[in-house]
């Protein structure tokens, strides 16, 4: 190793439960920039609680983070304005136009980059479909819709759950390529997925998951 | 302020493409009213009598009847997730679906409000005031109804829950609304119940959303 590699975000004795039921304890877990962190697991054992308890929709019943070097307690803000979490639902709309649903969501998410709407979609693929209803796409276009966000986004870290989700071949390699931008401009991503991901620098570093 | 205006402008962009949900409502508030003459008396005396009631609790049932929309949607698709995890207060993003929903629902309650008159023999000077208590006391029943809304959206049955909660914190409202209509028919002073009225407003506003917010937290939690 030549550089140190900085770290991104940490969690520290991770604590969730749902319902009754302890997912996990004691967990840590560390993302240095520029890396990707797979987290694995059979169904139903806390993957996307994880996810969900990084961005703060689920509480952890314990535990800590560290965003950039600084515990995030009182202000959450900074954090969720450096956020991108695409879970299991893509948070569209279905009688707006994949168009009108990008621009609904970078308004509400606060961040902009200098690529237009247009650009994001038509780089997903969507190219001729911006003015069609989201209702009337397929499931694997709506994901695309979803995955033009991370284009828009000026975010350092991703939570992706489940990104390969209903997309094709072309899709999933689109996956890769941006997956794969990110971690080369300083990005973290954290995300949950039974498909291996294949990077240049080799397979992303895995945490384990059991029931 | 940006993203005030996006959560706005989208929930009323998808009411304008689900018309039926501005026509619902609005139909349901006419027909019930309309059935009051057939059931009871259509003798304007008796009418008369009745109206303010009639029209101020058929106004808070269509109301509670639109309330599951304004997170259930939300909720499922997915939008609720982002707004949460969204760098803006959370409490923004609620006022502005609050706004977006009584733009909705309560302004065409407020514009239809003449004919509601009409309909129940009220006269010019008391349709002015029925209109001044539906202007004043229509948002207090959106920013309410909002707690109640995000306190079960997580539910799978929510509805009937809903209800249960709501409608008690509907009571001032429905009395003061309803007593500012009756007493201006008396020729009685009705200031005191629209300032009440006011007052329930700009108690809403600045409470509600906050509550909302924190209700919404938990829902998804």
């Amino acid at each position: 190793m030549s550089k140190p590699s900085t770290s991104l975000f940490e969690a520290t004795k991770l604590e969730c439960w749902r319902g009754d039921r302890c997912l996990f304890s004691e967990l840590d877990l560390a993302l240095a920039a520029g890396e990707a962190l797979q987290v694995v697991g059979p169904n139903g054992c806390g993957k996307t609680t994880l996810l969900r308890a990084v961005c703060g929709l689920t509480r952890a019943e314990r535990g800590t983070f560290i965003f950039r070097g600084a515990p995030l307690d009182g202000s959450p803000e900074t954090f969720r304005s450096e956020l991108v979490y695409i879970g299991h639902e893509n948070g569209l709309k279905s009688e707006l136009t994949a168009l009108e649903n990008l621009r609904a969501l970078r308004d509400i998410a606060a961040q902009r980059r200098e690529l237009s709407l247009q650009a994001a979609l038509k780089r997903v693929g969507l190219e001729g479909f911006e003015d069609r209803p989201v209702r009337t796409l397929s499931s694997g276009q709506r994901r695309r819709v979803a995955l033009a966000r991370l284009l828009i986004a000026q975010a350092t870290l991703w939570l992706l759950d489940e990104p390969f989700t209903a997309l094709d071949q072309a899709g999933a390699r689109l996956v890769n390529v941006l997956v794969e931008q990110h971690l080369n401009a300083g990005g973290g991503i954290i995300f949950t997925s039974h498909i291996p991901l294949a990077l240049t620098k080799g397979s992303p570093r895995q945490i384990m998951l059991s029931t | 302020m940006r993203a005030f205006v996006a959560v706005t402008r989208r929930d009323l962009l998808l009411a304008v493409r689900r018309r039926s949900e501005i026509a619902n409502p609005l139909l349901f508030m006419l027909i019930v009213i309309s059935l009051f003459p057939l059931g009871i008396s259509p003798a304007p005396e008796t009418l008369r009598l009745i109206a303010p009631g009639i029209i101020w609790v058929v106004a808070l049932l269509s109301v509670l009847l639109t309330l599951e929309s304004m997170f259930r949607a939300d909720f499922d698709d997915g939008s609720l997730e982002q707004m949460l995890v969204s760098p803006h207060p959370l409490a923004l993003l609620v006022t502005a679906k609050i706004a977006a929903h009584w733009l909705v629902t309560g302004l065409p309650l407020l514009l239809v409000s003449p004919l509601l008159g009409a309909l129940t023999h009220l006269n010019a000077a008391t349709t002015v005031v029925l209109a001044a208590s539906l202007a004043l006391g229509t948002p207090v029943l959106s920013f309410v109804g909002a707690i109640g809304v995000a306190l079960t959206v997580g539910l799978r049955r929510g509805g009937a829950l809903l209800s249960l909660l709501v409608l008690p914190l509907y009571i001032p409202t429905l009395i003061f609304g309803a007593n500012a209509v009756s007493a201006v028919m008396d020729g009685l002073p009705y200031h005191g119940q629209l300032m009440m009225l006011g007052a329930f407003l700009l108690f809403s506003l600045a409470l509600a959303p906050l509550a909302a917010a924190a209700a919404l937290r938990i829902s998804m939690n």
